[in-house]
């Protein structure tokens, strides 16, 4: 189970632009690389972030192996109404991961 | 007395030693993106479109000691209204195994047209970003890092 790090505003002002920063464990292994017998490691890293705002994409990223291990994404939106901002990652095997916080907009 | 091995002096041998090292200290890398390679990812995201100089600004360490995390930020100037705003936001790097980092797709909710990740670097090269315009323009800027320990290279 990979661990998110999320940080998003609790509180904001109706049309404040408020940044969100995303942070999840994952090797992001290049596939590049070899082991010390020579033998290529097979590639294994989170391919795309998607991020929505009660509902509705507000961003999404598509991830090559360039991206550092632990992929940290930042970026900005509008705070538009209270509701859940929900985080979605998926890759290489399988990977998947989901996340969700609620902001409150006065 | 020479130190011989069947005619071999000591010197030699220890020569012969030294360049097998390098030699395959050379064969263990890996085949790297190139310049054309990247050109030809770029033009796979702008298609047939021009690719402008402006507008787009790149935060990266000039000096990295680290390549395998190295923090960028990106900020392209706009307005971010519905009419005029930011679609897109693409890295692209020389010298990497992939010419590819991260394309960001964002819009005119996004408010601020501003990204940061951190990513690895195999060499010392050139990283390009480009931003995708509403209006269907590409705008483009570059940046130069020194990497003195590169990412990729090295096994488990």
């Amino acid at each position: 189970m990979a661990r998110a790090l999320i940080n998003v505003p609790k509180a904001a002002k109706r049309g404040q632009v408020i940044e969100i920063k995303t942070l999840i464990s994952h090797i992001m292994e290049t596939g590049f690389r070899h082991d010390d017998v020579g033998q290529p490691i097979p590639r294994d890293i989170i391919t795309d972030f998607v991020c929505t705002y009660n509902g509705e994409q507000i961003f999404r990223a598509d991830l090559y192996p360039a991206v550092a291990a632990n992929p940290f994404i930042t970026f900005f939106t509008v705070a538009t109404e209270s509701g859940t901002i929900a985080f979605e990652w998926n890759g290489d095997n399988g990977f998947h991961e989901t996340e969700s916080v609620q902001i409150m907009v006065e | 007395m020479r130190d011989s091995i069947k005619g071999t002096t000591r010197r030699e041998l220890l020569g012969a030693i030294a360049g097998a090292g390098i030699a395959s200290v050379i064969r263990i890398e890996p085949s790297r993106a190139t310049p054309t390679s990247m050109k030809a990812a770029i033009r796979n995201v702008v298609g047939e479109a021009a690719v402008k100089k402006g507008k787009v600004h790149i935060d990266v360490p000039p000096l990295v000691e680290n390549g395998n995390t190295v923090s960028l930020t990106i900020e392209v100037d706009s307005p971010m209204t519905p009419k005029d705003h930011v679609k897109a936001i693409h890295v692209f790097n020389e010298l990497n195994p992939q010419p590819n980092v991260i394309s960001a797709h964002i819009g005119p909710h996004a408010g601020r047209a501003k990204i940061s990740t951190r990513f690895r670097l195999a060499d010392t090269q050139t990283i390009v970003a480009i931003a995708e315009m509403s209006d269907g323009s590409f705008w483009s800027a570059s940046a130069d890092v020194v990497v003195t320990l590169a990412a990729c290279l090295e096994t488990l």
